[in-house]
């Protein structure tokens, strides 16, 4: 039962730290809190049930396009708004709105396409088997979710980390005027950051829609909140926080729901981000920041 | 006169929603008008409907105490977060209350007092149309006479600049506390007034979703003044009937009309600045005003 809980939260808390680690990006870099994240993350999702249905594709291939789709729609969202705003250096409340327009219009755009009740994937695309160890069920499926979350974590930690552009893009965060007087071409990594922001959210939809088979066009309110409740946990635009905290808030979820009640589940992670502003505002591993006069 | 009373039975609940619809925009405007980004309206304005709806149906209190009532908890609900929310400020302001809110929302759901998921059934419909009248006039010339007061001048000022307002000796603190409190009462007036001609309330109406739609509505017609978020919350209550053609799409509008707002109209429908512009269309832009 505890194994079994464990392997649960820790596909959860993956998923969580995936799309966390998307909003936290779009923040550390952007200065944007993007609240329209939640419903490209449910675009994610049909996206890939989509692909699958009309073109038959396999499964991995189905959640590439996926994160193209998304991706390009992230680049989208940040050439026709975002862009606009930060030439007219707009207070960073507007942008914040402007993005809560695009979630509402994708949300009620995904209901007319495809209509308001649950979609699910075919079973045939699923990958099947089951590993019994012990008396712990392991699915595949919980497998293939865990390792693909890792992998593109992985990825995006060793650019961030290792490569010139993660550095660039860390100089951005700093600040991003003495990024561009240092000859970094801002607007083009505005612009990146936004594609990949957005991909890596439509995988999270693609993944959660695979792990419970259930997609509906809401299914991007709820992760929203959860998404900031992490990156508020973990310090806004933390990449080491979102994934911890992502992780730790699955855990705290479905071991909430398993021995305390399964309403209280949902709360925990409200009533947790609204411990840590009291106490941290800057979250567990953020730095204090100096307030700007 | 057959056809106004048609026309009543018809619309009646639409234009009772127009006038609690103002009362919220303008809940949001009180802190919109110092810079504080509270989405605390929708969850004040949800304690609010359910504090007077369980008076009414448990203890048959009479309309009037209700209603205090509905003002009064919210109230105090808002000075005990206040302590510890109102430290904070810009994005750090608009998660802490979103998270009340949700926190909110969650209790009333698992509540059996509030009936949880289904909600409340069987509210009298003790609301007049003259109440929400006499509410919403009471409270618009007490806007008006704040903002053109000593308090009305000091929020400008903290909006412009917390540092230097609190530079000048302004209270910041007493009067971000004070539009905070006050943005619950007025919500929360809005909810009793509100759980009173609709029969009925359920958790579902005070979410995430509820506290965007109020600060869509202060955003749509514009902040700067009292009739912005009173044309806003107008416009955004009539639409749908007005879209009742496109059907599903018809969300998808509200979200457009938000993007281009912020994109093509930063000061909202309403900016007084504009229309004089209008008339004098030969001044140079950007000149003394």
């Amino acid at each position: 039962m505890l194994e079994q809980q464990l392997i649960n939260a820790l596909t959860l808390g993956c998923v969580y730290a995936l799309f966390a680690l998307g909003f936290t990006l779009v923040f550390g870099v952007l200065e944007v809190i993007n609240l329209s994240h939640g419903a490209v993350f449910m675009a994610g999702s049909y996206a890939a049930l989509s692909v699958v249905e009309k073109l038959n594709t396999p499964l991995w291939l189905a959640i590439l396009i996926a994160m193209l789709i998304c991706g390009l729609f992230g680049l989208l969202v940040d050439v026709l708004i975002l862009k606009p705003l930060r030439a007219r250096n707009a207070p960073h409340l507007i942008p914040m709105i402007a993005t809560i327009g695009v979630g509402i219009f994708l949300t009620n755009v995904a209901q007319g396409l495809f209509g308001a009740e649950i979609r699910r994937f075919p079973e045939e695309v699923l990958p099947a088997g089951e590993f019994v160890i012990g008396e712990v069920h392991l699915r595949a499926l919980e497998l293939a979710i865990v390792a693909i979350a890792f992998v593109l974590m992985a990825v995006l930690f060793v650019i961030l980390k290792r490569t010139q552009l993660g550095r660039a893009l860390r100089a951005i965060a700093e600040s991003p005027k003495a990024a561009y007087l240092l000859g970094i071409n801002v607007e083009g990594l505005f612009h990146l950051t936004s594609f990949v922001a957005a991909a890596l959210g439509g995988a999270a939809g693609v993944l959660i829609g695979l792990n419970f088979n259930a997609i509906t066009p809401f299914m991007g309110q709820p992760i929203l909140h959860k998404g900031i409740a992490v990156i508020i946990l973990g310090g806004m635009g933390d990449i080491r926080g979102a994934l911890i905290g992502g992780l730790f808030l699955g855990f705290a979820e479905v071991f909430s729901k398993g021995y305390l009640s399964s309403q209280m589940g949902d709360a925990i992670a409200f009533g947790l981000l609204f411990l840590i502003l009291l106490v941290r505002p800057s979250g567990l591993f953020g730095r204090v920041l100096e307030r700007k006069a | 006169m057959e056809w106004l009373d048609t026309f009543w039975s018809t619309y009646n609940t639409l234009i009772y929603t127009l006038g609690v619809h103002a009362l919220l925009a303008l809940s949001i405007w009180l802190t919109l008008s110092c810079g504080l980004l509270s989405m605390a309206n929708a969850a004040f304005m949800g304690i609010g409907a359910y504090v007077a709806a369980l008076l009414t149906l448990h203890f048959e209190t009479p309309f009037p105490l209700v209603l205090a009532a509905a003002a009064l908890v919210p109230a105090i609900v808002a000075l005990i977060i206040a302590i510890p929310v109102l430290r904070l400020s810009g994005v750090y302001l608009a998660m802490a209350t979103l998270a009340f809110g949700e926190v909110v929302r969650i209790v009333i759901l698992n509540l059996d007092i509030t009936g949880g998921p289904e909600g409340l059934n069987g509210i009298p419909q003790s609301t007049q149309g003259w109440h929400i009248a006499l509410i919403l006039a009471a409270t618009i010339y007490g806007l008006f006479r704040m903002k053109r007061s000593r308090v009305g001048r000091a929020l400008e000022a903290i909006r412009e600049d917390e540092v230097a307002a609190r530079l000048m000796g302004i209270d910041v603190d007493r009067h971000k506390l004070f539009v905070f409190t006050l943005g619950a009462v007025i919500a929360g007036i809005a909810g009793g007034l509100n759980a009173h001609f609709t029969f009925f309330i359920s958790p579902r109406e005070y979410g995430f979703e509820n506290a965007v739609d109020i600060l869509t509505m202060a955003v749509l017609g514009g902040t700067g003044t009292l009739i912005g978020p009173m044309l806003g919350s107008s416009i955004l209550t009539l639409l749908p009937e007005l879209l009742r053609f496109l059907n599903d799409y018809r969300g998808a509008v509200n979200g457009l009309i938000l993007i281009l707002v912020v994109l093509f109209l930063p000061k909202g429908l309403w900016d007084p600045q504009r229309f004089k512009g209008w008339f004098r269309p030969q001044t140079r832009e950007g000149g003394v005003q």
